[in-house]
């Protein structure tokens, strides 16, 4: 290990130091015993096939991963130190893997970009300077309005970069910066690169790459394997210390024997000449426009069996749509597309079966094993169930997938993911195979063994591929390319036809050429970055304070550009609650009417039917036809039929004028206990009633005058309209259901779709973040709250005679409550499902049934009333119906503002304390 | 060849279903702890309900009314005076407030035809209305018995014998916890296809799904029986151990018939989560649209309150939600013992909303993935 040493004395201190670090997933070992010193202000290359552990060594650089074993220091501190995290972060910028990952899609470049600059504290002025020469100089400057999830490929990554760049860092941490970037992209991104290094000369760039030939331009490389350092150096030291003559071949002689295992060139046999009449795909005058926007300009091509046929073409220009129309996953707008003679359609069962697809963005099921992938998918493609064993292994051998076959695909590198998405669409042995950059993000070896299956499928089994790909060695192996740009193909010939059309040295350059003649403009179009801005310095200040109301703001800002990006959200939201409220309010009611009664009379005198017209003639029940006998009785009560049946007794008139003591029978259908306790009631009530008019007639008027009575007030709502009492607690309802929903959402959101990483790389602290989330969600609730306040009071007229500044005030308290509950249950959900699911368990039911809404808190039993006793509906509930209906001001609810207060600290430490900082 | 596609593509929703732990402690959570605390919270209807009496009269019969309640149905009275009354009222600590008058005793016996007063909170609407029935009750029973010393009998001897058949002590946690378990397999079974199907959508899996030979109504029938059979397992689990074991609930009728309901309230419910799922762009919008359809479908489908007592217009509208027919034949079944021929309307009204359902989706399936 003298090399580094070396190498770091020349630059001074190392930028990083790791001493034994080791890093596991699960089983898995990514990283094992790494020691090494980083220089200083170089441009550092990781370089080795995928899976190595490159990208976990720069995610415990970058401290967006917990370090597990060893120390590792960056910047002159631990980095299992989360003070020192927290000093150095606003000087390392990270980008991960994947195409725009830490970006939010719905927000324009420039908000991206704005938002970083935010969180990293930079006041109004130098962040839109900042923003605009950032801009100007990647070229995105025109873009600056286009949401970021409607950019190509290399745009997400030049804008990555950007947000990289906001803050000046010391370090620059890329992980596969170029994978998946078309040729011209990925030249201005290293032409780029080097403009920032001349005007920051301090600054170290830490690089992952699969690519040798960017490797090249590197100053040192850390060769990795395995989760081992092979060898490390300048590129002339490993090509020196090896002896081989390009990097691929000195990066082949590093590995160990055994994993030398036979890398061979890929060898394209000449195709036959007759096996190229029958034609497989077919275009004509394809187009796809979507909106006024056109993806796919009038595209012709044919494609004959067996051939291999490359699409080349900027990000964006239309290659994936096209494909999308002959997998019949999108309609064409104009023209015609042929599937093996057919015209494309998307109910064509058949069809399908002879043809493999496999799209860009990986898509198989990250929940189910490698194996079990292939499974699914052998068995959806309908291979006879013996032969899939066999075959699942042969592809497995034959993508080198054997070690990783029980491992979970999100656990994988991209690379394997890739081989395994290649494995899954070859899995059923299509004549067809329609691959949409299915070696993006694939190390070298396997690229090439990858494509020797391709070409021995192509020349002995005869199956036409159509592949579209950014690499040129690969586009140089097609038998003929197509250069798409915006929607149009520039050039279809064979690739040494358009060297030689082009008169070019190279097929890139070649390339390169026809789209800067369709763009219009020169090579060096891109101005230089100007010199390291004045303010660089300070910019690194405001970063170090507990709490900074800028970052918080950031995230705040960003949540609410998204909600109004979506506005169909915000309208759920709004209107939605107001329907709830309706159909709640109007649909609750206790007041129980037109219950079915039957009677089974056995004395049918004319005083029976005194006694049943009693019943019969109030507006709380509806007679059915008489009972003939206890059988009848038991079939319609059982039946549902009827929920009263009235027994009245033989001799029940005769035994009423004797003064004989005669009982009455009557059943309840108990099935539901509400009901059958308002039946009661009303009967017991009808019966006290039929009872004093009976005295009055047998003794007269005086005798039966009443002794005493009782006067029954019904205070605060004196009509007994459900509205009054319901309305004033589905408020309570609505306002933690839906912002708890939305909160929860917002934040396991970011989680499922990688954005968090910016929560562990950048400045903002767990309370900002929490905090700034929050707030939009605070606001729209505080507006759906006027919104149900202003409906409760004017539209459904439900009185309002308290204090609404004690009843607002609870409610801002309530909904910060709320939302605050929300992240709490975000804390520990990772999947947007569990987080639906959770919210509804954890919300509904306390907020339905143990809060009072129908029953006091008071009378509640067992675990239920305590949840209710703490829980900040019941709170907001009295709060809400003691202003509503009992004009009440702060001083009467002191008693219940107390726990709410109480309740917004709680939960908002409560997640900030279970919210991790790092992954891992 | 079909079926297999099925077959297939349900093993599939189970096993990612399988790798998500804390999905997995939730449902187990709702399916038990929450059914049994739910259940074991809910009151009888009159359970403790906070009484307060103002005793003016301070005489024999006043003090006799004071020990008429009593636990459980109500708590101790509370002896106050008339100006703490309001306090305690607006404050919400009792639902009732009896204030008896001056020389009550006195004027009784003289004839004189006195009033007590009895206050009720109308806002807290279960109590408020059963429980002013029995205040009323206990205070005639005391006031009558006392009276009677003095004077014959007055009123005919006809005395009412009620019952209450199935659950003859009208014990409310008998009710509330199927309407629990329903309610949780009505949520669970929408979540678990509604936001599959959009997860699904958000990776782009369903579009590599669609390239493939296997057709829209392969890939929803796959969702329906695989988290219905979840669902369906979990519920019948929490029926036997939860209701039938812990919670000695006793059950009239058929638990087999009562499941072949449950298979069939799935099949209208999964179909509602594709439905949902269709209608929403992103996981945050399908959780609001969940929440706006699952509150009426727990607080109107008659689980709650009785459906009797819903205005006509909600009642109608309520028919088209498979929650009302579930609710009506799990009643008609479980307690009632009711079987077949009682409850297939039921039966059909499930058939016919699932169909509805599941059809319409299929139909936008395609369309909703762009």
């Amino acid at each position: 290990m003298s090399a580094p040493t070396q190498a770091a004395a020349d630059a001074g201190a190392p930028v990083a130091r790791l001493h034994g670090v080791g890093l596991a997933y699960g089983r898995t070992r990514a990283l094992d015993g790494i020691s090494l010193d980083i220089p200083e202000g170089r441009m550092v290359g990781l370089i080795g096939p995928d899976g190595v552990g490159k990208s976990s060594l720069l995610a415990l650089i970058a401290g967006a991963h917990a370090v597990q074993d060893g120390r590792v220091e960056v910047l002159g501190g631990d980095m299992a130190d989360a003070a020192h995290r927290r000093d150095t972060c606003p000087r390392i910028a990270y980008m991960p893997q994947g195409l725009g990952k830490n970006l939010y899609h719905t927000l324009s470049v420039f908000e991206n970009v704005d938002f970083f600059g935010r969180l990293f504290g930079h006041a109004q002025d130098e962040r839109e300077q900042r923003i605009a020469r950032l801009l100007e100089s990647t070229g995105l400057a025109r873009f600056a309005d286009r949401p970021a999830g409607k950019l190509s490929g290399g745009m997400k990554q030049k804008l990555g970069l950007c947000c990289a760049l906001i803050h000046d860092p010391d370090l620059l941490i890329l992980d596969e910066p170029t994978t998946g970037v078309d040729p011209l992209s990925r030249r201005q991104f290293w032409d780029l690169i080097d403009d920032i290094r001349r005007s920051r000369r301090g600054m170290t760039v830490l690089v992952a790459t699969a690519y040798m030939e960017e490797a090249a331009r590197f100053d040192w490389l850390v060769a990795m394997d395995g989760g081992r350092v092979l060898a490390t150096g300048s590129p002339h030291e490993l090509l020196a210390q090896t002896g081989a003559g390009s990097l691929d071949a000195a990066f082949i002689a590093l590995l160990p024997e055994d994993k030398r295992r036979g890398h061979r060139d890929v060898v394209i046999p000449p195709r036959s000449v007759e096996a190229s009449s029958e034609i497989a795909i077919e275009a004509e005058g394809l187009t796809v426009r979507f909106g006024d926007f056109t993806a796919v300009d009038h595209v012709s091509f044919r494609i004959s069996r067996g051939e291999i046929f490359g699409f080349l073409g900027s990000n964006g220009c239309g290659k994936t749509t096209t494909m999308k129309v002959l997998t019949g996953l999108l309609p064409a707008s104009e023209g015609t597309a042929r599937l093996l003679g057919s015209v494309v359609d998307p109910r064509d069962i058949q069809v399908r079966r002879r043809v493999g697809y496999m799209s860009q963005a990986f898509s198989l099921y990250g929940e189910l094993t490698v194996r079990q992938n292939l499974d699914l998918h052998a068995r959806l493609f309908r291979l006879p169930a013996a032969s899939i064993p066999e075959r699942i292994a042969e592809m497995a051998r034959r993508f080198d997938l054997l070690d990783v076959m029980d491992a979970l695909p999100d656990a994988l590198p991209l690379g394997i993911r890739q081989r395994l998405s290649l494995a899954v669409a070859m899995v059923h042995a299509p004549e067809m195979l329609i691959l949409d950059e299915p070696t993006s993000g694939v190390d070298p070896v396997a690229r090439d063994a990858l494509w020797q299956i391709l070409v021995d499928l192509a020349r002995h089994d005869n199956v036409t591929i159509f592949i579209s790909t950014h690499f040129m060695n690969e586009a140089a192996r097609c038998d003929r390319i197509s250069l798409m740009h915006a929607g149009k193909v520039l050039v279809s010939d064979t690739p040494d036809g358009i060297v030689a059309r082009r008169g070019s040295a190279t097929l890139e350059d070649a390339f390169v050429g026809y789209l800067q003649d369709a763009i219009g403009e020169p090579a060096a179009a891109a101005p230089a970055i100007d010199a390291a801005p004045p303010a660089a310095a300070h910019a690194a200040a405001p970063a170090r304070r507990f709490f900074d109301v800028r970052r918080m703001f950031s995230y705040t800002r960003r949540e609410a550009l998204e909600l109004r990006r979506d506005p169909i959200r915000a309208t759920l939201a709004l209107i939605g609650s107001v329907i709830l409220m309706f159909v709640i309010g109007y649909g609750i009611s206790l007041d129980v009417e037109d219950l079915t009664f039957a009677v089974l009379d056995h004395d049918q005198t004319t005083v029976s039917q005194n006694y049943v017209l009693e019943i019969a003639g109030s507006r709380y029940f509806v007679e059915r036809p008489p009972l003939t006998d206890y059988a009848d009785l038991d079939r319609r009560m059982r039946a549902g039929e009827i929920s009263l049946a009235i027994e009245i007794p033989p001799g029940f008139g005769r035994d009423v004028a004797r003064g004989r003591p005669v009982e009455i029978g009557a059943w309840i259908d108990g099935a539901m206990p509400q009901r059958a306790e308002t039946v009661r009631g009303y009967v017991q009530g009808m019966h006290m009633k039929w009872l004093t008019e009976k005295a009055r007639l047998l003794l007269g008027e005086q005798a039966a005058a009443d002794t005493f009575r009782i006067e029954t007030r019904f205070r605060y709502n004196p009509n007994v309209e459900s509205l009054v009492a319901m309305v004033p607690a589905v408020i309570p309802l609505l306002l933690l259901l839906i912002p708890a929903m939305l909160a929860s959402l917002s934040v396991v959101r970011e989680k499922e779709l990688g954005s968090i990483v910016n929560l562990y790389v950048t400045p903002v602290t767990r309370l900002e973040f929490l905090l700034g989330k929050q707030l939009p969600y605070i606001g729209l609730a505080m507006l759906n709250f006027l919104l149900l306040t202003a409906f409760a009071t004017f539209v459904f007229a439900v009185p309002f005679t308290g204090s609404f500044l004690a009843y607002a005030t609870a409610a801002l308290l309530y909904v910060t409550a709320a939302t605050g509950l929300g992240l709490l249950l975000s804390t520990f959900m990772s999947s947007q499902i569990a987080a639906i699911f959770g919210t509804s368990v954890l919300t509904i039911v306390p907020a339905v049934q143990f809060s009072g809404m129908t029953d006091p808190v008071s009378s509640l039993q067992g675990t239920g009333a305590l949840i209710g006793q703490i829980y900040p509906t019941t709170h907001f509930m009295t709060i809400a119906r003691g202003t509503f209906s009992k004009a009440l001001d702060f001083a009467d609810l002191s008693a219940s503002f107390v726990p709410l207060l109480l309740a917004v600290p709680v939960l908002l430490f409560l997640s900030a304390a279970l919210l991790k900082k790092q992954a891992g | 060849m079909r079926i297999a596609n099925i077959v297939n593509l349900g093993i599939k929703e189970l096993r990612g279903l399988a790798r998500d732990p804390m999905l997995l402690v939730l449902i187990a959570y709702a399916f038990t702890l929450s059914v049994y605390s739910a259940s074991t919270a809910m009151p009888e209807t009159l359970n403790k309900a906070p009484i307060a009496i103002v005793d003016e009269d301070r005489s024999p019969l006043s003090t006799r009314i004071v020990a008429a309640f009593y636990p459980p149905y109500f708590v101790a009275p509370q002896l106050i005076t008339p100006t703490e009354m309001d306090q305690r009222m607006d404050a919400g600590l009792d639902t009732f407030a009896i204030d008896i008058p001056p020389d009550f005793q006195r004027d009784l016996l003289a004839g004189r035809s006195p009033t007590i007063q009895l206050n009720v909170d109308a806002t807290r609407m279960t109590q408020a209305f059963s429980g002013s029935g029995y205040v009323q009750s206990i205070v005639t029973g005391e006031v009558d018995a006392f009276a009677q010393r003095y004077r014959s009998a007055a009123t005919p001897p006809v005395d009412l014998v009620l019952r209450a058949r199935f659950n003859p002590e009208l014990n409310r946690a008998w009710f509330g916890s199927v309407m629990n378990v329903i309610n949780n397999i009505t949520m669970l079974s929408i979540i678990l296809t509604g936001a599959a199907l959009i997860r699904e959508r958000e990776h782009g899996t369903i579009e590599h799904l669609l390239v493939m030979p296997i057709t829209p109504f392969e890939i929803m029938t796959s969702k329906v029986w695989s988290m219905g059979l979840v669902v369906l397992l979990a519920s019948g689990f929490s029926l036997a151990v939860v209701v039938q074991g812990l919670l000695q609930v006793p059950i009239e009728g058929s638990v087999w018939l009562f499941m072949l309901g449950a298979a069939l309230q799935l099949f209208a419910t999964t179909s509602m989560g594709i439905f949902l799922a269709t209608l929403a762009g992103s996981m945050p919008q399908f959780g609001l649209l969940l929440m706006l359809v699952l509150l009426p479908l727990q607080v109107l489908s008659g689980a709650t309150t009785p459906r009797e007592s819903m205005p006509e217009v909600v009642q109608t509208i309520m028919l088209a939600a498979p929650n009302t027919h579930f609710v009506m034949l799990a009643q008609s079944i479980l307690y009632r013992g009711a079987g077949l021929g009682v409850v297939w309307p039921q039966f059909a009204a499930l058939i016919a909303i699932g169909a509805v359902l599941f059809t319409y989706s299929l139909r936008k399936f395609r369309a909703s993935l762009r």
